[in-house]
C-alpha cells in the first residue's frame, strides 16, 4: 500500500485529484484515521483497471481541509461522514448537511470516532456551523 | 408552477430499510433530492476498540446480514495479508463456494423485493421461495441460516465432506431450473418492462465518475468486477463479468437475475476442483501491524476494508466502505427528471442495504 | 390461455409449497447452531469460552464453579464450541425459544481443587 501511496499537502490536493480524473480514474474511499490528539490523516484511495491509488493529507485537528467533491462528486457522503464522526471541517462540500448526516443537532461539537482527547475550544472552532457548539465540546470524552 | 416536498420514508413500503429522501416534486416531476441517513447507524467501526482482532471477524458479519460471509470474507483476507500468512487452498474454494451461495440468496432475494416493488406479489413469492432453497443449503452446511459465522483468521471453520457437496450440486440443479423457468417471467412480461426499461438511466461515463460499483456499474456496460483480483480461488476459475449496456433499471435487473445463474456455474466449478487438505492454518506469533487494503465483491458490488494495526491485539482501525455508500450519489443523480411513482422502483434498482451504508 | 393451463393443472396436483408451521415442523438439519448447551461434569472452569466469545455473553467462576450464559446476548456464532480445551459446550439442534422474561442460564459445577486443598 505504502508504494501506491502519495503524500499531498492541502495545496496539491485538488490538483492531485483532477489528475487523477483525467487519467479515469475511479473514486474508491475516503478514510479519515485519527494519528494523535493533534493530526487527523485522510486517505483518498481512487483505482484505475482494479490497480488502487492513494492521497495521503494529514490535517491538523481544527483546520479547514478542501473538499474534493468539485472533482469527485462522489465523496460527499464520506466527507460529511467524516465531518460528523471526526469533526474535520470541509470547506466547498457539493452538499453539506452540516453535521447532520449521522448525528443530531445536540451532538454538534463532539466526535464519537476520535479516541484521542482533543482540546475543547479547537473543537468547538473545527465544528464551527454551530453557535452552541462550544459549551457541548469541552465535555468531549477521550 | 409551484413545486412540492414530499419526504419519502424512512417507513415506506417498499423500503426495507429506513433512508429518507426528500423530494422536491414540480407537477410529477422531481426536481430535486436530498437524502438523510442516520437511522441505523451503530458504530462497528469503533467496536474494533474493545475487542480482539479474532473477534472482529464476528463483529464485521454484523455489518450487513445479507452479505455477512463475504464481509468477514474480506475482513480475514486483509488481516492474513498483514501477518503473512495464507489461507489452505480448501479453505480457499469453500469460501468461494459459500460466497457465491451468498451472491445467489442475496438476488433472489433482492429480485423479490424488485418485483413487489412494481406490484408483482406473486412473482416476489416465488423468488423467495427459491431463495429458501438456498438457505436450507446454508443450514445444512454451516448451521446458520443467513449469517453463517464460517470464516475464521488462516481458513474457514467448516468443512464439507463429498456427500455434502453432491447434496448442493443436485439441489442448484433444482434451483437453475426453477429460476430459469421465472425467467420469461421478469424479463419479457410487458408491464414489468413497461416499468422498468429506460427508468433511471445511467451511462458509463456517468457511472465511473460517480463511482459506482457492482451491478449498477456493471449495468452500464463497464465491465469491473471485483471478482477479477482473483481473491481466495477464484483465480483459478473461469469466470467472466456480467455486463449490460442499457444502464436503466431492467439492465440492472437483468445482470443480477443473469449473475445468479453465473454464480451457479462458479460453484459447479469451485466443487469439481475443491481440492482436498486443511481447511485452516493455526494463526502464530505477534498480532498484525501496518496497514491493508482488501477489497471483495459482494452481490451489491465492491466492498472496500482499510484496516490498521499499531502491533496489538486490538486494531487501530477499521474503515469500512459497503456498496450502497458508493452508490447512492448515483442514485441521488439518476432519479431528477423521474416521475414520483418511478420512486420506489429506481431506488430498489441500486439494491440499497441501508444498515451496510451506515454500519 | 395454452401458457397458462399446464401451470394451473401442475398447481392443482403438486403440493404446497409452504409448512402449516406450529403445527408442522421441520426436521432439523444435522449441525445446526442452536442453543449454546454444557455438559458442567467436564467442565474445568478454564475460562477459554468466556475470553473468546465475541459477544460477551458467557462468564466463568472458577473459585464457585459457576458458568453463566446469557443467552439474550449469544449469537450462536459457535466460537466458543470451537475453543473449549475439554469439548464440553455443544449446541443444540433446535433454536432457542422466545421467552417473555429476561434470565440467564446457570449452571454450578464442581470447581477444580487445588492439589494443596485436596490434601488438606
Amino acid at each position: 500500500m505504502k508504494a501506491q501511496s502519495l503524500f499531498v499537502n492541502m495545496d496539491q490536493l485538488l490538483g492531485e485529484a483532477a489528475k487523477l480524473q483525467v487519467e479515469g480514474y475511479r473514486y474508491v474511499a475516503l478514510t479519515a484515521v485519527e494519528i494523535d490528539g493533534q493530526t487527523v490523516e485522510l486517505i483518498y484511495h481512487f483505482d484505475l483497471n482494479l490497480g488502487m491509488r492513494h492521497l495521503r493529507l494529514s490535517v491538523q485537528k481544527g483546520t479547514r481541509v478542501p473538499s474534493i467533491t468539485p472533482v469527485y462528486l462522489a465523496a460527499f457522503l464520506a466527507e460529511n461522514e467524516i465531518q460528523d464522526l471526526f469533526g474535520v471541517v470541509f470547506s466547498g462540500l457539493a452538499v453539506d448537511f452540516k453535521g447532520t448526516l449521522y448525528t443530531e443537532n445536540e451532538m454538534r461539537g463532539r466526535v464519537p470516532f476520535c479516541r484521542y482527547t482533543v482540546v475543547g475550544s479547537e473543537k468547538g472552532e473545527a465544528a464551527g456551523q454551530g453557535d452552541n457548539s462550544r459549551e457541548d465540546s469541552s465535555g468531549e470524552a477521550s | 408552477m409551484k413545486s412540492t416536498v414530499i419526504p419519502i420514508g424512512p417507513q415506506h413500503p417498499v423500503l426495507p430499510e429506513p433512508v429518507h429522501l426528500k423530494l422536491t416534486v414540480v407537477d410529477e416531476v422531481i426536481t430535486d433530492v436530498v437524502p438523510s441517513l442516520g437511522f441505523v447507524h451503530r458504530g462497528l467501526e469503533m467496536l474494533v476498540d474493545s475487542r480482539d482482532y479474532h473477534q472482529v471477524v464476528q463483529i464485521v458479519e454484523r455489518v450487513c446480514g445479507i452479505c455477512s460471509m463475504m464481509h468477514a470474507m474480506c475482513y480475514c483476507q486483509g488481516i492474513e495479508e498483514m501477518m503473512g500468512i495464507e489461507a489452505p487452498p480448501r479453505a480457499k474454494y469453500l469460501r468461494v463456494i459459500w460466497s457465491e451461495l451468498h451472491r445467489m440468496h442475496s438476488h433472489l432475494l433482492w429480485l423479490g423485493l424488485f418485483a413487489d416493488s412494481f406490484g408483482f406479489e406473486s412473482l416476489f413469492m416465488q423468488f423467495w421461495r427459491i431463495r429458501e432453497k438456498v438457505l436450507d443449503i446454508h443450514e445444512a452446511t454451516t448451521g446458520n441460516r443467513v449469517i453463517v459465522s464460517v470464516n475464521k483468521i488462516g481458513g474457514v471453520g467448516k468443512d464439507l465432506d463429498d456427500d455434502q457437496i453432491e447434496w448442493i450440486l443436485s439441489e442448484l440443479k433444482n434451483i437453475k431450473r426453477e429460476v430459469r423457468r421465472l425467467g420469461p417471467t421478469l424479463l419479457d412480461d410487458y408491464t414489468v418492462k413497461k416499468r422498468t426499461v429506460g427508468r433511471g438511466v445511467l451511462t458509463s461515463q456517468q457511472a465511473i465518475d460517480l463511482g459506482t460499483v457492482g451491478p449498477t456499474l456493471r449495468a452500464s456496460g463497464v465491465a469491473r468486477d471485483m471478482r477479477q483480483l482473483g481473491y481466495a480461488a477464484l483465480g483459478e476459475l473461469d469466470f467472466e463479468p456480467v455486463i449490460e449496456e442499457a444502464g436503466d433499471s431492467w439492465a440492472r435487473c437483468k445482470v443480477r437475475f443473469k449473475e445468479v445463474l453465473a454464480s451457479i456455474d462458479m460453484i459447479r466449478q469451485a466443487a469439481g476442483k475443491i481440492p482436498a487438505g486443511d481447511i485452516a492454518v493455526r494463526v502464530k506469533g505477534a498480532p498484525p501491524e501496518g496497514e491493508a487494503i482488501s477489497r471483495v465483491e459482494q452481490p451489491r458490488g465492491e466492498v472496500f476494508y482499510y484496516i490498521k494495526s499499531k502491533g496489538q491485539k486490538k486494531l487501530e482501525r477499521l474503515r469500512i466502505r459497503t456498496p450502497t455508500f458508493a452508490n447512492l450519489p448515483a442514485l441521488l443523480s439518476i432519479l431528477p427528471g423521474l416521475y414520483l411513482s418511478d420512486v420506489p422502483v429506481v431506488v430498489l434498482s441500486i439494491d440499497p442495504c441501508i444498515s451496510c451504508t451506515e454500519r | 390461455m395454452f401458457k397458462m393451463t399446464p401451470n394451473i393443472l401442475r398447481n392443482l396436483i403438486t403440493d404446497k409449497a409452504t409448512r402449516l408451521y406450529p403445527f408442522e415442523t421441520r426436521e432439523p438439519w444435522t449441525g445446526v447452531r442452536g442453543e449454546l448447551g454444557i455438559d458442567i461434569e467436564k467442565c474445568t472452569f478454564c475460562g477459554i469460552c468466556a475470553l473468546k466469545c465475541p459477544t460477551g455473553c458467557l462468564s466463568v467462576n472458577k473459585k464457585e464453579g459457576l458458568w453463566i450464559c446469557d443467552p439474550f446476548v449469544c449469537v450462536y456464532c459457535g466460537v466458543c464450541v470451537e475453543s473449549c480445551p475439554k469439548k464440553c459446550l455443544y449446541q443444540d439442534l433446535v433454536y432457542r425459544e422466545a421467552a417473555d422474561e429476561h434470565g440467564k442460564i446457570v449452571m454450578k459445577g464442581e470447581p477444580p481443587r487445588r492439589k494443596k486443598e485436596a490434601e488438606t
